[in-house]
């Protein structure tokens, strides 16, 4: 992906275009929170394009078209955290395509150590397996917290809809997965069964015509929820399930669970502790979960989750039905 | 009325048994009732939520062996 433009080779290119050009004005301010990924080629630079949620508007696409062919070659790069990227960019073009962004009410992404622009699945507006509102909820974690500095190393969250997780949520340093709580309206069930066939986790078995479920295998998933022909398998509750301390990288770490459904103020107030958190807490340039291995997770539950008065995950025991297998090296 | 016999999906691969049930459901009136033999397995998870989804019922499961018999009622248009 290139190097990023840290602050220190902000200023070496600043000084490198005083001596070049007095008469270029760059607004330095503006390139701060970054968004402009140095490329191989000399002079010539990557521009991200802020896309929270992977979701554009039709001007949105047609404007990073234009810009892709007036001040790019003519192509972009889709991202794997569903930004579109213009390469090819001369820095001397970065307040002129700035201009053009902001005239649509648009701007680049962030990089460097920042709150980096959050990405989510489709959601349940019109995936039939999601169960909470990613795009909503991302929409606004991304007005509130973008471009923030963590004082310490990049900070990336995500939004899944439910269980199946495709966003990724565990190699987040904050992640939120859709979660459901079913429970049975005993008077309306047949008996037919069809919620333990449908149940991958082994949860529900028939037991004198009834489905019993056993809460320390069911993952929230709402399969049986959604497969009930007589709406006798109900969501008790619905919520976010909150992931914490994941990454990808050179050496990935898989996230912990540390708290269940969670209403969107609760995930809103949960984002604000943690940054606030690892500010204080975080050594150098290390990642969230690199501070909650040297710290520990209870001081993390503990000053964070429990204080904020939600559902806390706070034993193995009860984390174990999200384990993930492979190649973990323990 | 009730469709004669079951149609026998064993072997169909999803999604193509669900839009066979789909196709034959559009050629009966709201309230008609269909019979449909199922593998277990994938098709036993994908199709009676689908069928929920589009607004159809499920009126009866029958477990038979290593297959399922479901009686579907089509639901309003």
């Amino acid at each position: 992906m290139g190097e990023l433009l840290a602050e220190p080779k902000m200023e070496a290119l600043k000084a490198g275009l005083v001596k070049e050009s007095r008469h270029l004005k760059l607004n330095f301010n503006e390139l701060k929170s970054g968004g402009f990924i140095k490329q191989t080629q000399r002079d010539l630079f990557t521009a991200r394009l802020r896309c929270p949620g992977g979701r554009l508007t039709a001007e949105q696409l047609r404007k990073a078209a234009e810009l892709a062919e007036k001040h790019g070659r003519g192509e972009v790069h889709i991202t794997v955290r569903q930004s579109v990227e213009i390469p090819y960019v001369n820095y001397r073009d970065f307040d002129a395509l700035n201009a053009e962004l902001r005239s649509i009410g648009w701007s680049v992404a962030s990089c460097g150590a920042r709150v980096r622009v959050p990405t989510a699945c489709a959601g349940c507006s019109y995936n039939p397996n999601g169960l909470m509102e990613t795009q909503k909820v991302c929409q606004e974690v991304d007005r509130r917290f973008f471009g923030q500095a963590t004082g310490h190393h990049k900070f990336k969250v995500s939004f899944s809809g439910c269980p199946i997780d495709c966003f990724r949520t565990r190699e987040m340093d904050l992640g939120f997965q859709g979660t459901l709580d079913p429970g049975l309206e005993e008077t309306h069930c047949n008996g037919c069964g069809l919620c333990v066939k449908s149940c991958e986790e082994g949860a529900l078995v028939l037991k004198d015509g009834l489905p019993v479920r056993d809460a320390d295998k069911c993952n929230w998933c709402g399969d049986c929820v959604k497969v009930c022909p007589v709406d006798a398998m109900v969501a008790r509750r619905r919520g976010w399930l909150a992931r914490v301390g994941g990454k990808h990288g050179k050496h990935p770490l898989y996230a912990y669970e540390v708290a269940a459904f969670l209403h969107d103020d609760q995930l809103y107030s949960l984002m604000e502790r943690t940054l606030s958190w690892y500010e204080t807490n975080g050594s150098g340039r290390e990642r969230i979960g690199a501070t909650i291995a040297r710290l520990g997770l209870g001081k993390y539950l503990s000053e964070v989750v429990r204080s904020l008065g939600v559902e806390t995950i706070d034993s193995p025991l009860a984390r174990r039905k999200f384990k993930a297998g492979g190649n973990l090296y323990d | 009325m009730t469709e004669p016999g079951p149609i026998d999906l064993r072997g169909v691969l999803c999604p193509n048994n669900f839009v066979y049930i789909k196709l034959k459901l559009e050629e009966m009136a709201p309230g008609d009732r269909l019979e449909v033999l199922l593998d277990d397995g994938e098709p036993m998870r994908n199709v009676p939520r689908s069928l929920k989804e589009e607004g159809h019922r499920i009126l009866k499961v029958s477990p038979e062996g290593e297959q399922y018999r479901l009686l579907i009622q089509r639901g309003p248009d």
